[in-house]
């Protein structure tokens, strides 16, 4: 009998095992119906999962200000970089799907905080330039990250982020286009803009993760090809892109230690408070408890939507079954 | 309307264009606040994305009000610094979210009346009015067509579902009544051919409104009461609020850009 292509989850084959290192070693993506080992499953599910749940909560401090934006162009902006967030989360919840994984169990995770979301978002919007702020520096951290995941070695993930980053960078020049207006405004509106972007600035570079030496998974996510460039480096080139922005905006950057490295051609840049991005990692930064309570409220006061929707296609599949000639009642 | 003459329909027009204007800013409004609250991420979506379609519709209709006005006020001055007494959407648009039923029953409603509205004056003389609505009417059949799924949905469900949006159904009737009111603006347009006018739409909506609460097993509501007043800038109690939230920022910065 030939061997199967696939195997049930757990099995091992050392063909296919060596078939899998050898699609790696060719930079060939791994689809859904190849053999993969379980701990590439599971890292890609908790990866692709947490990324999901990043586009959920993220939906939550710019809706803060939909209802408030203060002018109708800014307001359909707004509303529809919410609606592509909730889009990127559907994408990313149907790629961990094609893992095997229920969207509906991962979002009961998300609700019992049995998975992260990016730590971001646990920080509050509390002017209209934060809206401003998160699209220039969280997007531009976003797609810093972000980019080498179209080149990621699990296809259904890798086409994902393809239109995604498309849609990110978008976004990216819409936050930077929406704190340039601020920038050159009223001296209130240069005020709030500077205000947001000292706020935003040290959560968004530590949006990369630990250090390069305190990051145990990473080595393992770069050689199965998740992961294409370390926290250290893409950290490096984020803020390389940034400062240069930041001078065209008219804003300063709240690090005293921010300098051009003549030898390296890269900025120098002060140190991160890593306690605090452990402290809020936990789920002891401003909005956690807030983000989550949100969530699961929305979640709770749409079960009975969702049962009504459930038990409406139970009474009603059947009768179309029986009746396949007769015309769909509209 | 050729340059330096009053167009005598000119302030019928500009009333005509911020009703139809209001109507759709305040229901996008009132739709936006579900960003992140909705049932599903697909409901989430959707909800979010007929929001942005009113927004779309809003903002042509309002621009055009100002033009036809002589550009003495842009979009944004008009709907982030006129006074509740200045609005002239009707009552049903404002009413609060409430829970998803109510919300769909709100879209049930309005979406009917302005896919029927939509689909007549496509055919109005007015180029800019025919254009909105000719838009406008695409998204108007999507928004009905959701909003009749749920309707469905939700009545013929579970129990609670149905208990749920009787409710709302009967919550929300007394305000549809206004949708059909017309005074001499929409009259005196509609002769020339430029307005619809809405009296008109009535039976065709009550038609289509019966069917689809049969098709959810639901009851039509009678009532003694029925709101009016929208149209003349006489709002119910909860739209001061939804103003207070909208124009806060924008007035407190006066002429400032964004």
């Amino acid at each position: 009998m030939a061997e199967r292509d696939h195997l049930e989850p757990g099995e091992q084959s050392p063909a296919l095992a060596r078939r899998f290192d050898e699609m790696l070693a060719e930079d060939d993506r791994i689809e859904p119906r190849d053999w993969m080992p379980d701990a590439y499953r599971a890292t890609l599910i908790r990866q692709i999962a947490q990324h999901a749940h990043s586009e959920i909560i993220g939906m939550q401090p710019e809706a803060n200000w939909i209802t408030r934006a203060p002018s109708l162009r800014r307001k359909a902006i707004l509303m529809a970089k919410v609606q592509d967030e909730a889009g990127h989360g559907l994408y990313l919840y149907g790629a961990a799907e094609t893992l095997g994984v229920d969207r509906r169990d991962l979002l009961e995770l998300l609700n019992t905080r049995k998975q992260r979301y990016s730590s971001i978002f646990n920080y509050p919007t509390t002017s209209w330039a934060d809206v401003g702020a998160i699209g220039w520096l969280v997007d531009g951290a976003a797609i810093t990250n972000q980019v080498p995941l179209c080149r990621c070695s699990y296809g259904p993930y890798a086409r994902a982020m393809v239109r995604i980053c498309k849609e990110e960078s978008f976004h990216q020049r819409q936050g930077f286009d929406l704190l340039l207006t601020l920038s050159k405004g009223t001296a209130e509106q240069h005020a709030m803009a500077q205000d947001a972007v000292n706020r935003w600035w040290w959560p968004s570079l530590m949006m990369f993760g630990p250090p390069d030496d305190q990051s145990p998974n990473s080595a393992q996510s770069m050689a199965w090809g998740i992961k294409r460039f370390s926290n250290d480096e893409l950290r490096q080139k984020f803020v390389d892109m940034t400062v240069p922005q930041a001078d065209v905006l008219g804003l300063s950057l709240p690090d005293p230690e921010l300098t051009l490295d003549g030898q390296t051609g890269h900025y120098r840049f002060g140190p991160i408070d890593w306690d605090e991005f452990a402290r809020v990692l936990k789920g002891g930064g401003p909005c956690n408890e807030q983000r989550i309570a949100h969530r699961v409220k929305a979640h709770d006061e749409g079960e009975w939507v969702r049962q009504a929707a459930a038990a409406h296609a139970a009474k009603h599949a059947p009768v179309r079954a029986l009746k396949p000639a007769t015309e769909a009642v509209a | 309307m050729s340059e330096g003459t009053v167009d005598p329909m000119a302030p019928a027009l500009f009333s005509y264009a911020l009703r139809l204007g209001d109507d759709a800013l305040i229901l996008s409004q009132r739709l936006s606040e579900w960003a992140s609250r909705a049932p599903e991420i697909e409901e989430d979506i959707a909800l979010t994305n007929i929001a942005l379609d009113l927004l779309g519709q809003a903002r042509a209709l309002l621009d055009y009000a100002a033009v036809i006005e002589g550009h003495q006020r842009d979009e944004d001055d008009l709907a982030y610094l006129r006074t509740e007494r200045d609005f002239c959407n009707v009552h049903l648009v404002e009413q609060e979210n409430g829970d998803f039923a109510h919300t769909i029953a709100r879209q049930l409603f309005f979406s009917t009346y302005q896919l029927f509205l939509y689909e007549e004056l496509i055919s109005s003389t007015d180029e800019l009015l025919a254009g909105v609505a000719a838009k406008g009417v695409k998204e108007a059949a999507y928004h009905h067509d959701h909003a009749l799924q749920w309707t469905v949905r939700l009545g013929d469900g579970t129990e609670d579902s149905r208990r749920r949006m009787q409710a709302a159904v009967d919550r929300l009737w007394p305000f549809t009544a206004e949708l059909f009111d017309a005074d001499e603006v929409e009259k005196e347009l509609a002769v020339h051919g430029i307005a619809v006018d809405p009296s008109n739409l009535r039976a065709r909506w009550e038609r289509a409104i019966h069917d689809a609460l049969a098709s959810a097993t639901l009851t039509v509501p009678s009532t003694l009461w029925t709101s009016h007043g929208g149209r003349r800038g006489v709002h119910t109690e909860c739209f001061g609020y939804l103003l207070a939230e909208m124009q806060y920022l924008h007035r407190l910065h006066p002429g400032a850009s964004w």
